[in-house]
């Protein structure tokens, strides 16, 4: 099931797609990543693997995720039909678990007892000290001291779940920040320590591991889809910051090309501000956290601070293979602002009573957009990859409450 | 011949052993660090490594990622490295300069552009920390088409087969990490150490350098029977922490002496 059966063939066995991803780390992590490499492999050939990843799925993390024809918000709009695929209702209240129980079971493969990871909005660290808990694993996950405070709630979830949770005081005290520090535990603790990523960024094979393990919620559309109005959508849309959610949903499309594939970045305050997290729109390549890809950085090559009102979307990189579907132009990147994903928030709130997270109301306003302008027998599938529980405190000191 | 072949024949020649301080350009202000880089010299360095200033230094410790930042903070980057390097040279033609940095700054100057610019500034030899082999053979030719050697890392976790694939990019001398872990970690197993260095030897005739965990002149002197070059980084930045104001050069001038009569054998 792991296993790329698609025309479409990338990575190659190096981990590049086209000139992005790779491996850009540090000889002090090329053995445990060609460790990883060569225990990932053998799991991709070994039902027994995809049998324990599939029944996890199914009965811990809830799986299949309903698709939902949200019909008032539609014809409020008027224009395409907008349809959710329903992420938020998966066990932890996002897309990331997925991939937690993914690279856990493989962690367990590799006998490794202690599982650390890199957190921003606390929605992976949460993931991940979930599925640590679950399979009796020590687990540590790092967040920049900024994220820290501003996402007390999700560090106390961590926390309960018997995770401990590190602040990161060095650079800018953000998620990229927890990553570099994440890698300097990894290389210090390899011999016990397996480094489950969050995202599809990251040396070889971290994209396309987590890639894999996330494209669960596309291979679901491609059969909910003809089964709910027997045909596939006309587009795909997906909030982009490190992407997971995007190519868990894209990869299965890539060789429908009938299908759109269009990824939404967090606009912040607008381009023209420089206060966003467009690396896609508004990056270059460059080589960061072990992969080539867009990022946002200085005409020196130093990496840039980002703006997002999602923490989740708050990252100066992106994964390679969003770099490579840009420039080969099989998926569009598109921005929306703060303002515009707040609206669109609200919106799904007031009018189909789901409340979204912010990085996916980034998805929505797109779609919001774009249906206005289509007719309505279009179809437009959006990724609503998490609940929005977590931008409480968020939302409600933008409208200017405190608790 | 390279200028760092010949200094490593004439150590050989004179049965001495390579000192090799690093220390993170523009920390910790950038006026610093040319008359830091002379002391060096006369206090007996044979090669210095330059840092480049990065703002995720994924592969440094606290000490060495705290000294990037306050460089970055001066406005430090790789054009103003590349500066200080075309300064030092002025007044000293024969120590060669090693830069260590990350792969983005390079990037983001262009390959080819850093490459002149490195060879007419008088760099010597670079360690790129996250440019493994296998990403890249041509920016190693490059390199070497500019007479500029291109250093590799090798660690304790590195197969037989890893060692034989930087052996065959390498030039200049082999960088041995001599612990798992970030720079500045502590404890030095020499006899782990003795064994790596004896695998690596086997395969490359290049001298190899030993760093991470080389803090006085017993550790020093210990890494000297066993490789070609004690390399000191996260050490010399504490000592530059605890210096007075005006007294850095100086200071380090002072503990870099002691380590080079401990490695020659001598009574300071």
């Amino acid at each position: 099931m792991l296993t790329n059966n698609l025309p479409y063939n990338l990575p190659d066995s190096s981990g590049h797609f086209g000139q992005y991803g790779g491996v850009f780390v540090s000889e002090t992590l090329m053995h445990a990543l060609d460790e990883l490499k060569a225990m990932y492999a053998a799991c991709q050939k070994d039902p027994a693997f995809t049998a324990e990843f599939e029944a996890d799925l199914k009965h811990y993390v809830g799986r299949p995720t309903p698709i939902y024809h949200a019909k008032r918000w539609s014809s409020l709009l008027g224009g395409a039909q907008i349809y959710l695929k329903r992420e938020d209702l998966n066990h932890t209240g996002a897309h990331k678990i997925n991939n937690t129980v993914g690279q856990a079971l493989v962690a367990r493969r590799m006998g490794k007892p202690r599982v650390i990871a890199e957190t921003g909005a606390g929605q992976h660290g949460v993931a991940t000290a979930t599925v640590a808990a679950r399979y009796g694993m020590e687990c540590v996950v790092y967040m920049g001291s900024e994220d820290v405070k501003r996402q007390a709630a999700n560090v106390y979830r961590m926390k309960l779940l018997g995770a401990t949770v590190v602040p990161v005081e060095s650079g800018s005290k953000t998620l990229k920040d927890a990553l570099n520090e994440a890698m300097r535990d990894w290389v210090t603790n390899v011999s016990n320590t397996f480094y489950i990523i969050g995202t599809v960024a990251g040396p070889h094979p971290y994209p396309m591991m987590v890639r894999d393990f996330q494209s669960v919620i596309g291979r679901e559309c491609l059969a909910q889809m003809p089964e709910m109005v027997g045909r596939q959508p006309d587009a795909v849309i997906a909030c982009v910051g490190g992407g997971s959610n995007a190519m868990g949903i894209f990869y299965p499309y890539i060789p429908h090309s009938s299908v759109k594939l269009i990824g939404v970045e967090a606009g912040g305050f607008g381009l023209a501000s420089g206060m966003h997290a467009a690396s896609l729109t508004a990056g270059k390549p460059g080589v960061l956290h072990g992969n080539r890809t867009y990022l946002l950085q200085d005409e020196h090559g130093q990496i840039i601070e980002t703006h997002s009102i999602s923490a989740g979307l708050d990252y100066p990189g992106v994964g390679p293979e969003h770099a490579w579907l840009k420039d080969s132009g099989r998926a569009e990147y598109v921005t929306i602002d703060d303002s515009e994903a707040l609206q669109a928030f609200h919106d799904l709130c007031h009018i189909e009573g789901i409340i979204p997270a912010l990085e996916s109301s980034h998805a929505l306003a797109h779609a919001a957009k774009l249906a206005r302008t289509m007719d309505k027998n279009k179809i437009l599938l959006v990724n609503l990859s998490g609940r929005g529980d977590k931008d409480m405190h968020t939302v409600a000191e933008k409208s200017g409450i405190t608790f | 011949m390279s200028r760092i072949e010949s200094v490593f024949q004439e150590l050989k020649r004179s049965g001495r052993k390579a000192l090799v301080p690093y220390v993170t350009a523009g920390y910790p202000h950038p006026s610093v660090t040319l008359p830091l880089m002379h002391a060096m010299v006369e206090a007996g360095a044979d090669v210095i490594e330059l840092g480049v200033p990065f703002s995720d230094p994924m592969a440094d410790g606290p000490v060495i990622q705290r000294a990037g930042e306050l460089a970055l903070k001066h406005g430090v980057g790789l054009v103003h490295v590349l500066d200080m390097v075309a300064q030092f040279r002025k007044h000293n033609a024969a120590t060669p300069i090693v830069l260590m940095g990350y792969a983005n700054p390079v990037e983001a100057m262009g390959r080819d552009a850093f490459a002149s610019a490195a060879a007419t500034a008088g760099v010597d030899g670079v360690i790129v920390v996250d440019y493994p082999p296998e990403e890249c053979a041509e920016f190693a030719s490059l390199l070497r088409s500019k007479s500029l050697d291109l250093i590799f890392l090798l660690a304790p976790t590195s197969t037989d087969e890893r060692v034989a694939q930087v052996a065959s990019l390498a030039s200049g001398y082999i960088y041995y990490v001599s612990l798992k872990g970030i720079t500045g970690a502590s404890n030095l197993d020499l006899t782990d150490v003795a064994a790596n260095i004896k695998r690596i030897r086997s395969k490359t005739n290049l001298p190899v350098g030993v760093g991470f965990g080389i803090r006085d002149g017993v550790t020093a002197r210990a890494i000297c029977d066993l490789a070609d070059a004690a390399i000191i980084g996260t050490r010399i930045i504490q000592e530059i922490d605890v210096a007075g104001p005006g007294e850095i050069p100086t200071r380090i001038g002072g503990f870099l002496k002691g380590i080079r009569a401990a490695m020659d054998g001598v009574t300071p």
